[in-house]
């Protein structure tokens, strides 16, 4: 149950950082990093209305959304922790239920259909498809590296390995970060700030939503960072390092990784809408080139 | 005594022919149970006893008396095909109820005489051995398929397209028996049995391509699937259903079948099982995509299947070549389980999309929309059955999708360069084919069945009867099961694998059954989870208001139905990617120079299949305008074809006087 407890931990505070660092960099003081909890505990408190065109689909796809967030939390260690499902292939799992999270998302904002809701939808289902090798690939890297098929396997001999393993992290860290961008919508691929709803990915897709469904949505956005930053994380650690390192070095890659999103998003514009896939595309040929390292530093080439 | 009656309802068939129209549906319907109830003996008891049951033939033909040999995998096979088919016809009832009226009795009857002997021409082709039964009965498949085909023949197209799939059915068929005669030429016996001796002798390559020619014709592999794409949506919604779900697995049986027999040539075989099953999957879903009609991109989808079954099949071998357990258990397990997988959701999908079609009249998504409200359980059979063939957990399509990852990821474990490379790239096509799939339902689903109607109707929509949602419930049933517990079906399908002669002297990898009852825990979770979700939403919603108000509109107040994305624009940004793929089509006339009033405009986009022009409309266009130069001598003026014969005999006395010949 460890990694579910520090995932929801730093899910609490992870929006809050970015918001917060985002506004120093624009000379604003900004809201305290609780904010977008404040936000949350609203929006529990509202009513919804719900559009005429939706359908029945519309009332059971969030909590299938945050459900099947949830589940993929489930099979993911930390450290000597082991997920609290484990099994070999349990990253295949972890992707696929990710893309039935999507999937739900996608059609609920087809549903209300609204022209802009489907622009978003598509982008989204079009840009994960695109970066679903690039994790794949990711993971068969690993797997060839360590020797090993499961979330905690890998992790837990990832340093075990060869004394190239910190390069391997490194690029792994990487492109865990690069498929966060892309699957959490952030820049440069998508813009949450924008204020244009045809230029927006997943702002536009829940134009509709609203209340009860609406705060598990800005909950399920959190816990994708989370998921994301503790795979990051578990690339650093070293399974043999004590606790009084591990959780601090736990939390100094969150908020680092909060930190450099909020960085990104600070100082670089967005990609044009077309140079997206090409973008995306780029991680699945790092990925795939990661294969050729490993070989070599298993002497396999 | 069993196969006595086995052969006697069959021959009583043709008391169809004889009973009035009101009477047919429920007299083909028993004699379809007989069958089915006397195979699926068959089949339960060679999986319980772990025997091969055989039942001799009472005559004989071709000088031997033909035996039903059912072992494991034929008893897998069959029921597969006698539920597919059970749902089939209790769809039938409703499907069929509109035409009970505009149809003829003669055309009823040929109907429903073909679909029992399609069902049991399938059953005895999985149950066969000797090669010329064998190629019967696959004929009898063949010609009962194409009369269902052309159920609606009276529409010119659809009896083209009964035509075309006959013939290419009849280049399978042709392939079959050359590789039967080969057979026979070098053992003196044409049958399966017969093969383990041929492949002990000869080349085990080109006889299996032979074989795989055949077979994949039938399967629907790209380059062979030209038939599979126009053959479904032109058939009736239950024989578009039965087609897609257990034809084409009759195929998959065939390659099976010969595949338990190759001893040798495991590499060949393996790169052309997973080159062409990969083009097939990744072809399929991409065309898939660009089709507006929703039983067209269904029949693109079974071939994507395939491909992912092929892929099975081919990770199988490979592990043979590669001297790798896991390899061989978990691509071979996934493919079969795929096998039963896909014939659920597939079966259960075309059910949903018949019914959209006899409730609106179109199968075009264009001018579809909003059919959740109007048939909320069509469109939740489409839903659960779509996230199924998505292979998405926590439904069946992810349990046979996630083994043959898991055999591939245990292989990369240990894997040298070669095999390690072909490992990623088989990683990298079922990620994007699983990405694709998602892209092309979500469309499907979103643009059909979602948002508001693009078109108006001349009658109201209603939900179809209980006979055409009752299959869906019950597949779904199943679907569900195999989510949850997926363990026994993997043991089932792990114990068909002894048929397989390469198997031999591996052990099958322990640690797979508990990985599935993981998976099954996780997904029961999950089931939880959604389900404490919901009501705390709906314990929430009492508590405060709520409403109902316009979409926003970002502002602009007008927005209607036409504002929605169609399914053109959906698959739009993938057109730029997979251009050169895929040709594409604009119907579009503009506007002339001397037009003052405009005509109404239309504009058309057609997404085709770039393969099938260039491989097989082409070489045959190129043909066409060969042959008739062959034509030259034929004058038809009588003097020349007198001069022939005197050419010929002075030719032949010139050459015998020179010694040539």
């Amino acid at each position: 149950m460890i990694p579910l407890l520090l995932i929801f931990i730093t899910a609490l505070f992870f929006p809050g950082i970015i918001g917060k660092t985002k506004a120093i960099f624009s000379g604003r003081k900004g809201a305290s990093i609780l904010q977008p909890y404040r936000d949350i505990v609203k929006l529990f408190r509202k009513g919804s209305v719900y559009s005429d065109n939706s359908s029945s689909i519309f009332q059971f796809t969030i909590p299938v959304y945050i459900a099947a967030l949830i589940a993929a939390v489930l099979v993911l260690p930390f450290g000597y922790h082991a997920g609290f499902i484990s099994f070999e292939g349990d990253f295949v799992f972890f992707a696929y239920i990710m893309a039935l999270a999507r999937f739900m998302m996608i059609i609920a904002a087809l549903d209300t259909a609204s022209g802009f809701e489907g622009m978003g939808a598509n982008r989204e289902a079009f840009y994960s498809m695109l970066v679903e090798p690039a994790f794949f690939v990711l993971l068969g890297t690993l797997a060839m590296f360590t020797g090993f098929d499961s979330f905690y396997d890998i992790f837990a001999n990832l340093h075990f390995t060869s004394y190239f393993s910190v390069l391997v992290a490194v690029i792994a860290a990487y492109l865990l970060a690069q498929i966060c961008l892309v699957e959490n919508s952030r820049m440069p691929v998508d813009d949450p700030k924008t204020h244009l709803e045809l230029t927006m990915v997943h702002e536009v897709m829940i134009l509709d939503h609203s209340g009860f469904d609406l705060a598990l949505i800005h909950i399920g956005n959190a816990l994708k960072f989370g998921i994301f930053g503790l795979l990051i994380a578990n690339c650093v650690i070293h399974v043999e390092w004590g606790a009084e390192i591990v959780y601090p070095l736990y939390f100094v890659t969150q908020v680092l990784f909060a930190v450099s999103i909020a960085t990104i998003e600070s100082f670089r514009a967005r990609n044009k809408m077309a140079f997206n896939s090409q973008y995306i595309i780029n991680l699945s040929a790092i990925s795939l080139l990661l294969i050729f390292v490993v070989l070599i530093i298993n002497n396999n080439l | 005594m069993d196969i006595l009656i086995f052969q006697a309802v069959l021959a009583a068939s043709v008391l169809v022919f004889l009973v009035p129209k009101k009477f047919m549906y429920w007299t083909s319907l028993l004699f379809t149970s007989v069958l089915i109830i006397i195979s699926s003996t068959w089949a339960v008891q060679a999986f319980a006893t772990g025997d091969i049951i055989s039942r001799e033939f009472f005559f004989e033909f071709w000088d031997q008396k033909p035996v039903f040999v059912i072992d494991k995998l034929s008893a897998f096979f069959v029921l597969i095909i006698n539920f597919t088919v059970l749902t089939g016809f209790i769809y039938a009832r409703g499907y069929l109820a509109p035409y009970m009226k505009k149809k003829s009795d003669i055309a009823l009857s040929i109907h429903f005489f073909s679909l029992i002997w399609l069902h049991s021409s399938m059953i005895q082709a999985t149950m066969l051995r000797q090669g010329m039964a064998f190629l019967l009965v696959w004929e009898l498949m063949a010609l009962s398929s194409f009369l269902l085909v052309i159920f609606n023949g009276e529409q010119k197209t659809v009896l083209r397209t009964g035509i075309n799939y006959l013939v290419q059915m009849h280049l399978g068929f042709g392939a079959i028996l050359i590789a039967f005669l080969i057979v026979k030429q070098a053992t003196g016996v044409a049958s399966f049995d017969a093969l383990p001796i041929y492949f002990q002798e000869h080349n085990n390559f080109w006889l299996f391509l032979i074989f795989f020619f055949g077979f994949g014709i039938k399967a629907g592999f790209i380059p062979l699937h030209t038939w599979l794409p126009r053959a479904h949506p032109a058939a009736p919604t239950h024989v578009s259903a039965i087609m897609s779900a257990v034809i084409i697995k009759v195929g998959i049986y065939g390659i099976l079948r010969v595949l338990t027999h190759v001893q040798s040539s495991f590499l060949e075989i393996s790169i052309l099982i997973l080159v062409i099953s990969i083009i097939s999957g990744l072809m399929g879903v991409i065309l898939a995509i660009f089709q507006h009609d929703l039983k067209k991109l269904l029949a693109y989808h079974s071939i994507e299947n395939i491909g992912i079954i092929g892929i099975g099949i081919g990770v199988a071998v490979l592990g043979k070549y590669f001297d790798n357990s896991s390899l061989i258990f978990l691509g071979l397990g996934g493919a079969l389980l795929h096998v039963l997988n896909h014939s659920l959701f597939k079966s259960a999908l075309f059910y949903s999309a018949g019914s959209v079609l006899q409730a609106t009249g179109t199968k075009n998504i264009e001018q579809l929309g909003g059919i959740v409200k109007k048939m909320p359980a069509t469109a939740m059979i489409f839903l659960v059955s779509a996230l199924a063939i998505c292979g998405l957990p926590p439904f069946n399509g992810f349990i046979s999708e996630f083994l043959i990852y898991n055999g591939v990821f245990q292989n990369l474990t240990h894997a040298g360069y070669a095999n390690s490379l072909a490992s990623i790239s088989i990683i990298v096509s079922l990620a994007l084919i699983g990405g694709l799939a998602i892209f092309c339902f979500t469309k499907a689903f979103g643009v059909a069945f979602l948002g508001v109607s693009r078109s108006s109707f001349p009658t109201p929509i209603k939900e179809r009867p209980l006979s055409m949602l009752l299959p869906g419930v019950l597949i779904i049933a199943v679907i569900l099961t195999i989510g949850f517990f997926p363990a026994p079906f993997f043991q089932l399908v792990q114990s068909i694998q002894s048929e397989f002669s390469f198997v031999d002297g591996y052990a099958a990898p322990e640690i797979t059954s508990y990985t599935l009852s993981q998976i099954g825990k996780i997904n029961l979770i999950f089931a939880l989870v959604v389900i404490g979700l919901l009501v705390l939403r709906w314990v929430h919603q009492r508590s405060v208001s709520v409403r109902q108000g316009p979409t926003w509109g970002c502002g602009y107040t007008a927005a209607d139905y036409k504002h929605q994305y169609t399914s053109t624009s959906y698959a739009d940004n993938l057109r730029q990617i997979v251009q050169p793929l895929i040709s594409f089509k604009k119907d579009y006339k503009g506007f002339e120079e001397a037009e003052i009033f405009p005509e109404p405009k239309t504009f058309e986009t057609h997404g085709d299949d770039k393969i099938e022009v260039k491989l097989i409309v082409k070489p045959i266009n190129w043909l066409k305008d060969q042959l008739p130069k062959a034509g030259l001598a034929q004058t038809g003026s009588i003097n020349h074809y007198l001069l022939y014969p005197i050419i010929f005999m002075i030719a032949i006395g010139l050459l015998t006087y020179f010694g040539i010949i």
